[in-house]
């Protein structure tokens, strides 16, 4: 149990997939200019996240290692994940659809979201079991959603301030990226090593 | 079995059972849009030139079916396609306001307006601007790269060969994209109706005006005075007509001592009353 409290811990918070391994920039940087949308895109990809860890690791396990597949992870990952998303976006559509509206062209950019790709490789990688891929995956769409919710807040604030011309809009959100990533590396003393 | 078979099964039975599940999703999780967007949506110009303030024409076709844009938004689609709107949408068809079209508020063509230096970069009016203002003398001026006809959707404006943008008014909608595209907001909509402008934007005094340009309005105030209907007046050395109250009568054009005033369809005629040799 301990070792999976770290293993959410790590990938939620001290490999932080946004600020410590720079997956996934471009939603982070797209959709996190107000609080609320940036955490049902957070939702939406932690549940993506989730769902595919899940289903590539059953495919691994089960279809490609049997068969000596293993060559075609990457396409049978890429096409389990695009399936997902377009699952997500109907319900989406149909459940909420003033979220759908409001994240636009960036539910569907979810499939080229590199940290969902990211999770399901690095958790082959790892040769982590089911629960451990599960929690992984948790983790990291933990993690995404809460480094796009401060993010969202730092930038709702920042709309106020008097910037420097040359600074505004995106100039400003990656200087304010950096900076958080460097605070992200504080944590990680956590980890034993 | 070779590699070969077993990864094109192992694909395509994925693909398939990905298929088939998204396929009942889609079902299962269906909404119904309104089918008055896809109607409205093949009457419109699909120029999706932004005139109405939507993102575009679906934008546009998804807002008047929700009532929250009138049947008149089309700008480019004029009456026509507000008559065919109301039509589909069961409504009255809203007034149109008069037609507007984009006029160039600038009369400094090759003969006239004088250069101060000479362009050699980028053939575009955004850049030759950002060059310390422009190459032309008068920094009101038209640039003459025509931006304006790169942008124009309709074929409605062209460089003449005097060198400013001419706008062919069937062919004008009145979609604002050039006005949008214009460093120099030269260009304006007007209604078409109205004929008499002040074809100038130089705030600069009298002198100043002159020493770069034989047309350019330099806020002598003859033409206030002769204006019967209050409708011309001088303010920060530039003449500008007021829409709602000019008659079209065109005294202010005889009076004008340099000729900056048009009457439409005239072409500007300089005056002899100021002698616009200069140094």
């Amino acid at each position: 149990m301990p070792k999976l409290l770290l293993l959410f811990i790590s990938s939620a918070v001290v490999n932080n997939f946004v600020l410590a391994r720079f997956l996934g920039n471009c939603p982070f940087l797209g959709v996190s200019k107000e609080i609320k949308t940036s955490l049902g895109m957070g939702v939406a990809t932690t549940f993506v996240m989730v769902m595919s860890g899940i289903v590539t690791w059953l495919l691994n396990h089960y279809i490609l290692i049997p068969f000596e597949l293993e060559y075609m992870q990457t396409i049978v990952f890429i096409l389990t994940i695009a399936t997902l998303v377009q699952f997500v976006e109907m319900v989406m559509k149909k459940n909420t659809p003033a979220l759908h509206r409001a994240l636009g062209i960036f539910l569907p950019l979810i499939t080229t979201n590199c940290a969902v790709l990211g999770l399901a490789v690095m958790a082959v990688r790892e040769n982590y079991s089911f629960i451990e891929t599960v929690v992984f995956a948790l983790g990291g769409g933990v993690g995404f959603s809460l480094a796009l919710a401060l993010m969202a807040g730092i930038r709702e604030d920042m709309k106020e301030d008097l910037i420097p011309e040359a600074f505004r809009g995106p100039a400003i959100a990656l200087i304010t990226a950096g900076i958080m990533a460097m605070a992200f590396m504080g944590f990680t003393g956590i980890l034993p090593s | 079995m070779s590699p070969l078979i077993l990864s094109l099964i192992c694909m395509g039975s994925l693909g398939l059972v990905f298929g088939l599940g998204l396929a009942l999703a889609s079902r299962k999780f269906a909404v119904e849009s309104d089918p008055h967007i896809d109607e409205i949506e093949a009457v419109l110009p699909k120029v999706n030139c932004g005139a109405c303030g939507a993102a575009g024409c679906r934008a546009f076709a998804e807002a008047v079916s929700r009532g929250e844009m009138p049947t008149n938004g089309c700008i480019p689609g004029g009456g026509a396609v507000t008559d065919r709107i109301a039509q589909i949408m069961g409504v009255a068809a809203d007034e149109m306001e008069e037609r507007k079209v984009a006029q160039v508020m600038c009369g400094g063509d090759y003969e006239h307006a004088k250069l101060r230096s000479l362009y050699d970069g980028l053939q575009d009016c955004r850049a030759a601007v950002g060059a310390s203002g422009g190459p032309k003398g008068c920094v009101y001026g038209c640039v003459r790269l025509g931006n304006c006809v790169k942008a124009c959707l309709f074929g409605a404006l062209k460089l003449s060969e005097e060198g400013l943008p001419e706008v062919d008014e069937k062919k004008c909608t009145g979609c604002n994209k050039c006005v949008e595209a214009c460093p120099k907001d030269i260009i304006e909509l007007r209604p078409v109706s109205m004929g008499v402008h002040v074809r100038c934007r130089s705030i600069e005094k009298g002198p100043q005006v002159r020493k770069w340009c034989s047309v350019g309005c330099i806020g002598c105030m003859r033409c206030e005075k002769a204006c019967p209907s209050d409708a011309i007046h001088v303010l920060n050395n530039l003449a500008g007509v007021d829409y709602s109250k000019c008659t079209n009568c065109g005294k202010c054009v005889e009076v004008c001592p340099v000729g900056c005033i048009e009457q439409q369809g005239k072409a500007i005629i300089v005056r002899n009353a100021i002698n616009t040799k200069s140094n």
